[in-house]
Formats: C-alpha cells, structure tokens, sequence
C-alpha cells in the first residue's frame, strides 16, 4: 500500500510516497532530507507536531508571551497542552529560552518562552 | 540637523539584517528608525515556528528569529528610535521622523535603506457586498489581537485566502477555541505554503474550498453571517452556489502590498508587478544611495530571504558610502513565459559577484523547466518538480555569464513546460 | 430630564438645527439612537453641496439649496469645516442630450443658480482631461462646492454643546405622549420632557411622526452604494461630474472629496428598510459600469472601500418641513434627501425660525460662540509647525494612523472633544485614523487602546460604531 505525505518538518514541504505492508514501512522516497524520512515514519506511527501559543504574563510590558514547545508533542494531545498552558502564568522580567512547564504530560516536551519581556 | 552615515527606515528582520551588514563593513554612523516600540517588525506577532531553517539551521518561531538580530544590534553601536514614524525621505536622502520622545528629527543620510515592510490587503480592495459590521478584519490585525494583546477577536471564523497568514490563523483561532468553518481560496491553488495546509488545516478538520469566494457580508453590528459562492475561469461568482455560512468573524488574508509610500514620496519608480523600487543587484533604487530590501521591495514568503537579501543592500549601501561602486553598465532582466517578475530589474555586467535572480511563477508548474537565456544563449536550464506562485524562486548568474554580455543584452527567465 | 427643545436625530439635519437653537437662551436637547451623530444618511452620501439648479422651481428644495450654499460658506469657516468650491459638470453624452442641459440651465437660473454655463466638448476635455469618449457637452456649474458630511455634522454639534445644548447617544426614541403643553419621550435613556419636538429622525422620520398619530409622512428609502478609491485616484476629476438626472435622482457621480480622495456612486435601489445599509454586487456594478462613462480612467484596483446609505426619499418629493397637523409643537423636518445637505444650514435657519415664533419671546444668547476651533492636523503641518507642536505636547509626536498620518494627539482631542468620539469609527470620522488604504489594519487596535484608556474602560468594552458592534471578545488567557 501507498500512502502519500506533505512533510511538514521545514517550509520546503516536499511531496512523501511510503510503501506500507502489512504494517510495515518499506520504503520512503521524495524527502530531500532526512528530517523527511522521520516525519514520514512519525506520521503513520506516532504523529507529532510543534505546538506554539501564548501564555498569561504577569507584570509584563504585554500581557501575553508568546511560547513554544521544546520539541514536537503528540498530535492527539494538542488540546489537552493548550489547556495547562491556558491555566499557567509567569512573571516578568522574562527571556527567551524559559521554561513555563515542564515535561508537559509526560512528553518530554517543555513549554518554553519565545519572547523577551523585560516588564512595565 | 542629524548626521548619519546610512539611515535604515524599518527595525524588521530587513533593516537589522541590512544595518547590521553595512556596519561588518565598516559603515561608522547607523541609526535605524522603527515605527513600532520594539524591534522585530511583524515577526514579533508571528509566534509559529517555521523561520530560519536557511538561515541558522534550525526552526525558530519569529519572535526568537528577530531576537537573535535585535540582540547583534544590541552589540553594536548602531543608534535605534523606537515608537518613531518615518514622515518623509526627500531628494537629498534627508530623513524627517517624528516621536513622542525627541518630536521632531531630520537627519541627513549619505545612504538610506528602506525597510518599511508590507501591508495587507483591506476588504475594499475585494468588493465584498453587503453590509459593514464589525468582525471583518485582516488576518495579520487578528493576529495582533490574539498574540500580543491577549484577546480573541471573535469565536466562529470564515477566512478568505489562503495565504500563509491566513492558514497560520485558522490554526491558531483553533487552539485558541475559536471554530474555523472553512478557508475559501479564489483561486484554484492555495497561495500558502503545502506544510501549512497540512498542519494548520487538516490536522484540525478545517475544509479548503478552492475556487470559491466571500460574496456577501451580513449583520448590522457584529458579522453574522457570510454567503460563499464557488467561482469560475474567470474568477466570476457561478449564480446557484451560494451558500450562507454563519459567522461572527470574517478574516482576509488576501495578499500584501509593498508599502511604498515613502518611496512614492521621493519619486522612486517601482515595478508595477511587485509594487516594490526597480532595483540592481546590490538593491540600490534608481535613485542614487536609496536601497530598498525585504517586503519593501517584493512581498517574501520565508524571511531567511529577507534577511539575504538585506544583507545584499547593506553591504550596496557600505560600498556607496565608501564610494565603492559608483556606474557602470546595467542591464535588464525580464521574466517571461510564466516569470512574473525578476528582482533585481538590473544588473551590472561588471559585477564580480554571483547574483541571484529571485522570481514567482504566475501559476502551478509541476515538472517544468526553469531558463535563463541571454542574447539567443541558454544560460542555464534546470528542471523543478513543483513550481507554485506562492513559492519564490530564484536561479544564480555568475561574473563569467555577465562578462560575455554587452549594453544592449536582456536576461530572461522562462517556465518551459 | 425637561427640555424646551429635543431634536430627534444627530444627522447633518438635526446638528445644524441644535446649534442654530443654541444662540437662544433655551435648553435644547439632541437625541440620538447611535452611539455618535452622523450615523445615517449623513455619514453616507455624495458629500456634494450643489448649486441648486435641479429642484423644481418654487419648491422647498430648491429655495433651501440655493440659500443653503450662502449659509454654507458662512458655516464652514465659523466650523473651521474645509469647503472646497471644486464646480460641477453635468455632462451630456450625445446630442439627445443636450437639451436636458439647456432645461437644467434654465431651471437653474430661475432657481437663482449663478454662473451657469454650457461647454462643449473641447473646453469639457481642457478642463476634464480624463472625460469619457463620448462626453459631447456639459453644464458648468461653478457653484457647486464639496464638504465632508460627517465632519460638518461633528463640528456643529461640538459647537452646539460648547454652547450649552445637550447631546444624548444611545436615546432612541420609543414613543411619544401629548401633555397639555409638552411632550414625554420615552427613550431608552427613560423618560424626557420637551416643550417642542423637532422630529429629524431621517429615514425613520416617517415612523417618528406616527408615534403623535401624524401619518402624512411616508418614507420610501433608496440606497445607494459608492467606492472610495485611494487618494492617488483624486486628480482623476477636478470638479464633481454627473451625468444627466434620472427619475431616481441625480445618477451616478465621479468627484474628488474635500480629503482628496475619490468618490463614486451612488446607485439607487427603493426598498423597505431603512437601517439596511448592505451594498450589493449588482449595485456596486451599477455604479462602476456608469462611473467609467463618465472617467474611464477609474479602477476599482484602486478602491479602498464601498460603502452604502440611505436618502430618506419622501413621496410627497420635496422637502416636508414645519409643524405637524396633529401638533403645532411637533415640527416634522422630513423627506431630506438630495439636496440635503446642501440645504441644511437653510434648513437649520428655517425651523429655528418656527421654533422661536412658537416660543414668542425668547433672547439670544450674549455669551454664543459661533466659532468651532479647527482641530490639529498634523498631515497638513509643514516641518516647523510640527515641531513646534510636537514640543508643546509629545502626543503628537506618535503617530498612530500611518496611512494617514494621524497623531495620538488627535485622538485624544477626538475623544474628550465636546460630544467626543466613543468608538473607532467615531475616532475615525473625526481623525480620519483608520480611512487610509490599509482601512485600519495596523492602527486598529492602537485606536482601540487608546480610547479604553481616555474613557477608562476596559479594551473589550470598545466597540466599532457602538451597540454589539464588538471588536474583542474575551481575553485568551
């Protein structure tokens, strides 16, 4: 069986084409890099995706800090991120790179700060 | 009166790119004008990742793509203003800015570099009929409401274009628990990059309707509704589809626009394609010591290319100031055949540098060729699994291509299918 | 709350008349439903002040017009209003119809319309470069002016309140009891008593006059859709060009606007609700497909919105203006369509008239002020004024509005201006932050701070054009 992919690891988005049988995957061609190969291996055993969103800041030039998680999380459990980060909060001074939650469920993702707040 | 070496007009990702380089080579006195209170431009409301994988090797989002410039320029001496609006650039590259700190400055440029970015698309220019509540807004104003001050424009989303913007906004409405109807693209292809209708469409259930139209607004106050329709050929409403989709919330994302105004100003002839300067290959406009880079001069879809490209103007406006590179013979570029445009318009045979040729193509090619011919000669030809108009493309011209050409040589790029 | 006076509707018709009654010592009130004046026809029409040679000789309209020019002139520099007395052409566009210009020349000069002229082709084409092929003559009309609607209707209410009336938005007017010598409003803002009702209400004022059981008014809306096209569009006529009137009014305009933007329209479509202001695509056709007939020239490449309003056309087909049959304290001004506001100072003159014979001896007030002061425009400024400016006060140095060049300054004087700005539009028509080509796009949200912080509310509290017309909803996090 074929299955075809768009890889969504950089904006190039090259076209996939993965052989599967019975389960298993033969083949992976039309990546032009290796990310490709493991999105596509990813895709059709445990779909990941970057997650960015904002989170609540307390005493901030802004109200809101933009934040990322470290690494992809499971695609099924976006809402559920979305959810604990909606309830965090942090305080300003902030810089990029800290850390608002750790681990989020489990996933070996933190949600980090993508921005720079030096506070009112 | 203010004296600078260069005056960079736009703190984005292509003035810094641009002051920095100039100030690597050697260029002393650098003041760049930023309207907004920070730097970063509109990077600082672009939370998604998906910048700098050309440039730094890795996937950042755009406020930590910006940061890593601000921070070089924190390093340096450049001189930056905030919260300060550029009100004029005059024929004698004298720049008068305005803010609430210093009131009125003028500064007197050897050099200027034009960064002022892009605009999006407004409602008026599409047409729309019906009536003018609230909750129509571009894409990247909604943006600025969710990701920098905190709230939610509205909760039942139809967005018109599928422009990257648009498709990073039905994503982003979504985790934000707003509910995305549909994104309805006019043209037969989506103007966004695939991996965004991948994770910010599918991934969430969000159907593309291709071929289809906002035909009316309704709703006195607050939008409450908008008909669809699909459209044809010619891009004309086919009568019978119309569909009435409830909403609270219409967002456009359907195209943006060079803000040329200062340009206009001093009299600086663009390119009616691009709406950005016609520019050389260093970026210089035709207006002698006035460069233009990044959105300024062609709208960008990844700003890794912005920030090459500026760097290519900052280092045309240092070798101005040094009077480094002063005439020589330009010729033209055109793109034909499929090639919408080609920036830069000119280049100077006596280069002695690799140029790059940037272009759009004007629809879906898929296993087209690209050709740079000059003066009955193939330059170069080269086969491309996928052309998109929402893909920049660009092919390389090297000092020995230009050494064979004359005055009167055209380069030309085509699609040959 | 007891008043001599309420006029029901801040339209151009209903300000003009508030300020006119604010020379006498009497205490009048402005109802108005919206959220700011200027809300109906008013903030949506062909901003034209015309010479007056279109009404039917004899008629309201046509003796309002023509006086209503002189006042104008008068008006707009106490309001410190901008006039721009650009003339009209209204062009022929084949020999049929050029004796529709000669009968419009002659109903012009007995409607005492000066210096009208016709021109043919080769003077139009001088004077009209970008005219359409097929123009072979046109009536001049070097009279005809144009003004911005809403800004005239802002600055009279300004100096109406300055002067002592009172404005009161979000009052809409519910019904209406008949006391021995005065009136009960029941508005949503409660009860209200006046002693004289002038019912301005505009396309509602049919439905206003029935509430003291006159039903002589019969409104018969008809809307109209316009563009505006961008500013680098404006010298694509020099004076307003119509082309020859219709049954359905004046047709289809193409003129520059006092911001030296381009207008076009209007169509004319009748139809039932007033409040209805949704153009439509057929309308909107209409209007470009009658536009580029007369400058070919325009694009729509190059619109920066369209818009639609209402003309409170009235089947009697003049202007019905005096004391109601059911009441002589109830004074209906209605059926003011084109040439509406034109004639609005006039009509300003003329009720005011009515209302002080009714009240028998009344004094003018010693301490009136007929003078508006001129808002700061910064856009207008050389260098050194705006320096100086700035330095004086460092909100002009922010510049919110980039496409237009509108100051934080400015905004602020908008909203704590007397009967300031409450919203964005309200900022908008008085700044004109937010009318430029990005439509508000960047400055949007500024202007929503802005004014969440003057009026100390919260940012989602904020709304377009008042109502539910919300802008924000909850915060995300």
């Amino acid at each position: 069986m074929k299955k075809n992919l768009i890889c969504v690891s950089c904006p190039l988005g090259c076209p996939i084409e993965v052989e599967i049988e019975n389960g298993e995957i033969l083949s992976v061609t039309g990546n032009t890099c290796k990310r490709g190969d493991k999105y596509a291996r990813d895709e059709l055993t445990n779909p990941v995706r970057s997650l960015t969103t904002t989170v609540k800041l307390i005493g901030g030039a802004l109200p809101v800090v933009p934040v990322k998680s470290s690494k992809p999380v499971p695609k099924d459990k976006m809402f559920q991120c979305m959810k604990l980060i909606n309830e965090a909060s942090i305080e300003a001074p902030v810089k990029i790179g800290d850390v608002v939650i750790k681990d989020i469920l489990g996933s070996g993702a933190d949600i980090v700060v993508t921005n720079n707040d030096s506070g009112k | 009166m203010l004296n600078y070496d260069l005056v960079v007009v736009g703190g984005g990702p292509a003035g810094m790119a641009a002051a920095l380089q100039a100030k690597e080579e050697g260029v002393e006195k650098i003041v760049i004008l930023e309207r907004a209170e920070t730097l970063g431009g509109i990077l600082e409301q672009c939370i998604h990742t998906g910048f700098g994988l050309h440039y730094f090797g890795e996937e950042l989002s755009g406020p930590e793509y910006a940061g890593r410039f601000i921070a070089e320029v924190e390093k340096t001496d450049i001189d930056v203003y905030t919260d300060t609006m550029v009100l004029d650039v005059s024929k004698e590259n004298v720049v008068t800015a305005v803010n609430n700190k210093d009131g009125l400055i003028q500064i007197k440029a050897i050099a200027v570099v034009l960064a002022m970015g892009c605009r999006e698309r407004p409602r008026g220019a599409l047409s729309i009929a019906g009536s003018r509540p609230a909750g129509v807004m571009t894409a990247g104003t909604a943006q600025k409401y969710v990701n920098i001050d905190g709230y939610m424009p509205g909760k039942k989303v139809v967005i018109l274009g599928s422009g990257d913007i648009g498709l990073i906004m039905a994503r982003r409405m979504t985790l934000e628990g707003a509910e995305v109807k549909v994104v309805c693209e006019l043209m037969p292809y989506s103007g966004g990059l695939k991996r965004n209708i991948v994770q910010c469409l599918d991934d969430f259930g969000i159907p593309l309707r291709l071929s289809c139209t906002v035909i009316a607004t309704h709703g006195k106050e607050r939008l409450e509704g908008v008909t669809i329709a699909n459209v044809d050929e010619k891009l004309k409403p086919i009568p019978g589809t119309e569909q009435y989709i409830e909403c609270d919330t219409l967002l456009l994302s359907v195209g943006l626009i060079p803000e040329n105004e200062l340009s206009n100003g001093v009299g600086i002839e663009l390119d009616r394609v691009t709406g950005g300067p016609v520019v050389d290959e260093y970026r210089e406009t035709l207006h002698k010591g006035i460069f233009a880079c990044g959105n300024v001069l062609q709208v960008h879809d990844l700003v890794d290319y912005v920030t090459e490209e500026s760097k290519i103007a900052g280092k045309g406006a240092a070798n101005y100031i040094f009077g480094k590179k002063q005439g020589g013979t330009f010729i033209n570029t055109k793109g034909i055949n499929g090639v919408r445009y080609i920036v830069p318009q000119r280049v100077n045979i006596e280069n002695e540098e690799d140029v790059k040729l940037y272009f759009r193509v004007g629809q879906v090619y898929k296993g087209a060729k690209v050709v740079v011919e000059c003066d009955g000669n193939i330059l170069s030809s080269k086969k491309k699994v996928m052309l998109a108009p929402g893909e920049m493309e660009n092919v390389k011209i090297t000092p020995e291509m230009l050494k064979n050409m004359n005055e009167n040589s055209e380069i030309t790029v085509r699609i040959e299918e | 709350m007891k008043y001599d006076v309420a006029v029901i509707g801040a339209g151009v018709v209903g300000s003009l008349i508030t300020r006119e009654l604010s020379k006498y010592n009497i205490k009048v009130a402005l109802l108005e439903r919206a959220n700011d004046c200027a809300m109906g026809a008013t903030k949506a029409n062909s901003a034209i002040v015309h010479a007056g040679f279109d009404a039917k000789p004899g008629s309201l309209k046509a003796k309002l017009n023509v006086r209503g020019v002189e006042l104008m002139k008068v008006a707009c520099e106490e309001l410190n209003v901008p006039l721009k007395n650009i003339g009209a052409f209204v062009v022929a566009f084949s020999e049929e119809e050029i004796p529709h210009l000669q009968e419009l020349l002659e109903r012009g000069k007995e409607n005492g319309v000066p210096g009208l002229e016709i021109v043919y082709r080769d003077e139009l084409v001088k004077r009209e470069p970008n005219i359409g092929d097929t123009a072979v003559a046109a009536l001049w009309a070097p009279t005809s002016s144009i003004v911005c609607p809403y800004e005239l209707t802002i600055a009279g209410l300004e100096n109406a309140v300055t002067n002592g009336a009172e404005f009161l938005r979000n009052c809409e007017v519910k019904a209406i009891k008949q006391n021995n010598d005065s009136f009960t409003l029941e508005t949503t803002l409660g009860e209200i008593e006046a002693g004289i009702v002038i019912n301005a209400a505009g396309v509602h004022s049919g439905k206003v006059a029935e509430m003291i059981g006159d039903t002589s008014i019969e409104i018969k809306p008809r809307r109209g859709d316009y563009y505006l096209l961008d500013k680098s569009q404006g010298a694509l006529a020099f004076s307003t060009i119509f082309q020859c009137p219709t049954k359905m009014g004046k047709g289809v305009l193409v003129s520059p606007t006092v911001d030296g933007n381009l207008i076009v329209g209007p169509s004319a479509i009748e139809h039932d609700d007033g409040d209805n202001v949704e153009t439509t695509a057929e309308g909107l056709e209409t209007v470009y497909t009658s536009a580029i007939k007369s400058i070919p020239a325009v694009s729509l490449r190059n619109a920066i919105t369209s818009f639609s309003g209402n003309r409170a056309h009235c089947t009697a087909d003049d202007f019905i203006i005096g004391s109601s049959e059911k009441n002589k304290n109830f004074i209906n001004v209605a059926g003011i369509e084109s040439p509406g506001l034109s004639s609005a100072p006039a009509i300003a003159e003329m009720v005011t008239g009515i209302v002080t014979e009714l009240l028998g001896d009344v004094e003018k007030k010693s301490a009136f002020n007929p003078l508006r002061p001129a808002p700061v425009r910064f856009r207008e400024m050389t260098s050194t004024q705006r320096a100086k400016l700035v330095e004086k006060n460092k909100a002009y140095g922010r510049i919110i509005c980039r496409c237009e060049t509108i100051t934080e300054g400015e905004i602020i004087d908008a909203i704590h201006a007397p009967a300031g700005a409450r919203d964005v539009d309200g900022v908008k028509r008085r700044t004109r932050a937010g009318m430029g080509r990005c439509q508000g796009g960047f400055c949007g949200s500024k202007v929503v701070e802005i004014l969440a912080r003057e009026l100390n509310v919260p940012v989602n509290t904020i709304t377009k054009f008042g109502g539910k017309s919300d802008i924000m909803y909850d915060k995300t996090k």
